[in-house]
């Protein structure tokens, strides 16, 4: 059914709301000597936000890393987001950012580790959007 | 994994040798968010102040001295006793920080009270809070928790205060907001949300790092204090609700803001929600007060949208981009 790239800071909400899906993902490295996955297939990014108050340095530097390879970025078919409401007009920017960086939809935004209904919502639109 | 120990002798904070990058990142936007309520001009809601009926008001002023009641303990005890338990010196001088912005918080209020209201209406306010038995049992109830002996428990209580207790009242200024009333009390509010954010996030991120050197049994044990806490929280807001906005008829629409940050405090704890959507359904209104523009484009997944929509945000500059 496709294939999850995802990022998460220690913390672990994206991980934790990517591991409810039950749809195959793979995991940026926190760490930067660790070894950036080459995805070679259609996939959709999960990221966290990670502005300042300007929402400035909204994408966490490792999924900056992981699509400046060329290969990588042109796998890409969407962006869901994380994030925390509480950030007011920054909530889930990086979506927006990766979307007009990269051109491709931002496909749904949740909060910290997600809800029942945020899983449900984006198992659905992923299964559709393979099909 | 070994147990974090408490810090037990004063040695010098040295922020180039960080033992988790988590500090710095928090230190680094906790000092990057820093305002005063000198900051946003307040004056400018006292036509709108005045267009309020005098329920309204009433209503307004009470809610505030709960807010400021909940900072009070924060700043004054909740945060200290958290720097007790740090087990880096740069978790301590984050808390520092907190503990501070705890104060500027409480002090915003009164920033509020005196620019658009009358000595008497705050002063029976003031009384009012004091009176009221589910402010003060809220207050008791983390009172008691952070004298307990167990730094796992200060810390739940902790993020109990700054994920959940807080929104029964951040409600209104965001409900006048969407009303366009008082929007510059509003772009305040806002502010200490967004600290509070980040308060609720680190403490909870600390009380995860502790919880997950636990064993199964303890953990169970943590597990079910913290549920149990929530739910006697719970239960005293919903009467604070009930007190504070029956005459207004918003109660209900309160709950289930109260429900939708229940969900979230304990997230930020680490473990699943509670209260099930249909519970949560909180006024999109509401939503947009908290995050004003975020809501633009529509989401693929959420249905709302039928076509593909690129984002046109703003592309910020970071210089590790390469493309
Ligand atoms: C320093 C810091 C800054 C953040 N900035 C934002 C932000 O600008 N917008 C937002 O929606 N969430 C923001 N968040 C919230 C995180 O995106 C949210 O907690 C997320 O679930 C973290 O994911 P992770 O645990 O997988 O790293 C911020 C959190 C932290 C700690
Ligand atoms: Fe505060
Ligand atoms: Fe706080």
């Amino acid at each position: 059914m496709g294939l999850l790239v995802y990022f998460s800071s220690k913390s672990q909400n994206t991980h934790r709301f990517v591991d409810k899906l039950n749809i195959p993902a793979q995991r940026i490295p926190i760490s930067p000597q660790d070894d950036m996955p080459e995805i070679h297939e259609p996939y959709v990014l999960v990221v966290p936000t990670y502005a300042d108050g300007d929402g400035k340095g909204a994408i966490p530097k490792q999924v900056i890393h992981f699509l400046n390879d060329e290969t990588n970025r042109s796998y890409l078919r969407g962006v869901i987001a994380g994030g925390n409401r509480n950030f007011g007009q920054f909530y889930a920017y990086a979506g927006d950012i990766i979307s007009a960086r990269c051109k491709v939809p931002c496909l749904y935004r949740f909060e910290l580790m997600g809800t029942a209904e945020d899983v449900a919502n984006v198992r659905n639109g992923i299964n559709k959007l393979w099909k | 994994m070994s147990t974090p120990q408490k810090l037990t002798r004063i040695k010098a904070v040295n922020w180039n040798r960080i033992e988790d990058d988590k500090d710095l990142e928090v230190w680094n936007r906790l000092t990057g968010n820093f305002w005063l309520p000198e900051k946003v001009p307040l004056s400018n809601d006292i036509p709108s102040w005045v267009s309020l009926t005098p329920i309204e008001q009433q209503l307004t002023i009470r809610v505030f001295t709960g807010l400021t009641l909940l900072d009070t303990i924060q700043n004054t005890v909740g945060a200290p006793a958290l720097m007790a338990d740090a087990v880096t010196p740069h978790e301590e001088a984050v808390l520092s920080n907190i503990c501070f912005m705890e104060a500027v918080h409480a002090r915003s209020y009164s920033s509020i009270f005196s620019t658009l209201c009358a000595t008497r209406d705050v002063d029976d306010a003031y009384k009012w809070s004091e009176e009221n038995e589910c402010l003060q049992r809220k207050s008791t109830l983390i009172l008691e928790e952070y004298k307990s002996d167990n730094p796992l428990k200060r810390k739940a209580a902790s993020v109990f205060l700054e994920s959940f207790l807080f929104y029964s009242g951040f409600y209104l200024p965001m409900y006048w907001s969407s009303r366009a009333k008082l929007t510059n009390t509003a772009d305040l509010i806002r502010l200490i949300i967004r600290d509070e954010a980040v308060h609720g996030y680190y403490i909870g991120y600390k009380f995860q790092r502790v919880f997950e050197t636990l064993t199964p049994m303890e953990q169970l044990e943590i597990k079910d204090f913290a549920f149990a806490l929530m739910l006697d929280l719970y239960d005293n807001e919903t009467k604070y609700t009930e007190a504070l906005y029956d005459d207004v008829g918003l109660t209900e629409d309160v709950k289930k803001f109260l429900h939708y940050n229940a969900n979230k405090a304990l997230m930020n704890l680490g473990f699943e929600a509670l209260f099930p959507a249909d519970m949560t359904n909180v006024n999109p209104a509401i939503l947009s007060a908290l995050s004003p523009n975020a809501d633009e484009n529509h989401d693929f997944f959420s249905g709302s949208g039928s076509s593909y929509v690129i984002g046109k945000a703003v592309v910020t500059e970071d210089e590790d981009w390469n493309f």
